[in-house]
């Protein structure tokens, strides 16, 4: 690429030579947020790993009182939406303004059913008195034994899933700020960074549930389903 | 630059196995293994693999320069460090938390 070609590209910013060295840029500094997201949502992890290991029995027996069919349903749905942010990044990278768009608001859409079917399973915890608390956790059907560590599970499932939500809530209005921007025609061959940096962000949420679901939904074996 | 991702065939390809994975992880959660620890082994290794098809794939890391391999790598080597150390800990010392 000559250097007149290059700073022609209303895109590149001064300090870099080239758009491919602006963009790699752009991919090294993302993949260095997603480390310090990896660390971030690593703590709850090995807190989980913690508490499982010292309560086994009362985690499975908590772990009843989730719906396997939603949680199964929600895996499905944000896979789905992980396959339609990649289209989008792919249909950025290829300048095609109104598919970039579409697959931009499908993932958004898909977002949302996700979000809705977990306020639906929040609601049932709190009406069964499954969020933890001094005198709030009180469980029909967890026997008085596994209390502690039942407790020590709803903690863990409310602080890991709503961090993960919490992820999906800041995302999907960027999400449809990206679909506005491609639908006037801002990306093409040459530029889609933003689309493609969000799209790794993205992905990594994907990530996340991809190991919350077995680890809260799918602990107890002998589960009647 | 727009050529470096994968193709829509691979990319197709990586959701139906992320798909056919999930009902594996489904369907091996209630298997008797002979112990349960075995079904927690076989839940993360299978989430393991998804993850790293959709870090490979949708994250476009196998297009990229290899200095992003080694940042990914990085960022998951010191989370296994962290798990592993601790619970190595936990596991031997049974007094620990008690």
């Amino acid at each position: 690429m000559s250097e007149h070609a290059a700073a022609a590209h209303p895109r590149l910013q001064h300090h870099f030579d080239s758009l491919e060295q602006q963009k790699d840029a752009s991919v090294l500094g993302m993949w260095t947020f997603m480390v310090t997201e990896i660390m971030f949502f690593g703590g709850l992890f090995l807190v989980y790993a913690v508490y499982r290991v010292m309560y086994p029995e009362s985690f499975a027996v908590a772990s009843r009182e989730l719906d396997i069919p939603l949680g199964l349903i929600n895996t499905i749905v944000l896979i789905g939406s992980s396959f339609t942010m990649a289209m989008g990044v792919r249909s950025a990278a290829f300048g095609r303004r109104r598919g970039a768009a579409l697959w931009l608001v499908l993932t958004a859409l898909l977002g949302l059913v996700f979000l809705g079917v977990k306020v639906g399973e929040y609601q049932h915890k709190f009406e069964h008195h499954l969020v933890p608390g001094e005198g709030r956790f009180a469980p029909d059907h967890i026997p008085a034994e596994h209390h502690r560590g039942a407790e020590a599970y709803f903690s863990l499932y409310f602080a890991m899933t709503g961090l993960h939500a919490t992820h999906m809530i800041i995302g999907i209005p960027i999400l449809l700020v990206l679909a506005v921007s491609a639908y006037r025609g801002r990306f093409s061959r040459s530029y889609s960074t933003p689309v493609e940096m969000f799209g790794l962000y993205w992905h990594f949420v994907d990530i996340i549930w991809i190991f919350l679901f077995p680890l809260l939904y799918l602990i107890d074996p002998s589960r009647h389903h | 630059m727009s050529n470096h991702g994968p193709s829509l065939k691979t990319y197709v390809a990586v959701f139906v196995a992320l798909l056919l994975l999930t009902m594996v992880t489904y369907s091996a959660a209630f298997m008797d293994f002979g112990s349960h620890r075995l079904n927690v082994v076989v839940a993360l290794g299978i989430a393991v693999v998804k993850a790293t098809l959709v870090v490979l794939f949708f994250m476009h890391v196998k297009y990229n320069e290899r200095l992003v391999s080694v940042f990914v790598v990085a960022g998951f080597a010191w989370l296994a460090l962290l798990i592993v150390g601790t619970l190595h800990d936990y596991w031997t010392r049974g007094w620990l938390g008690q």
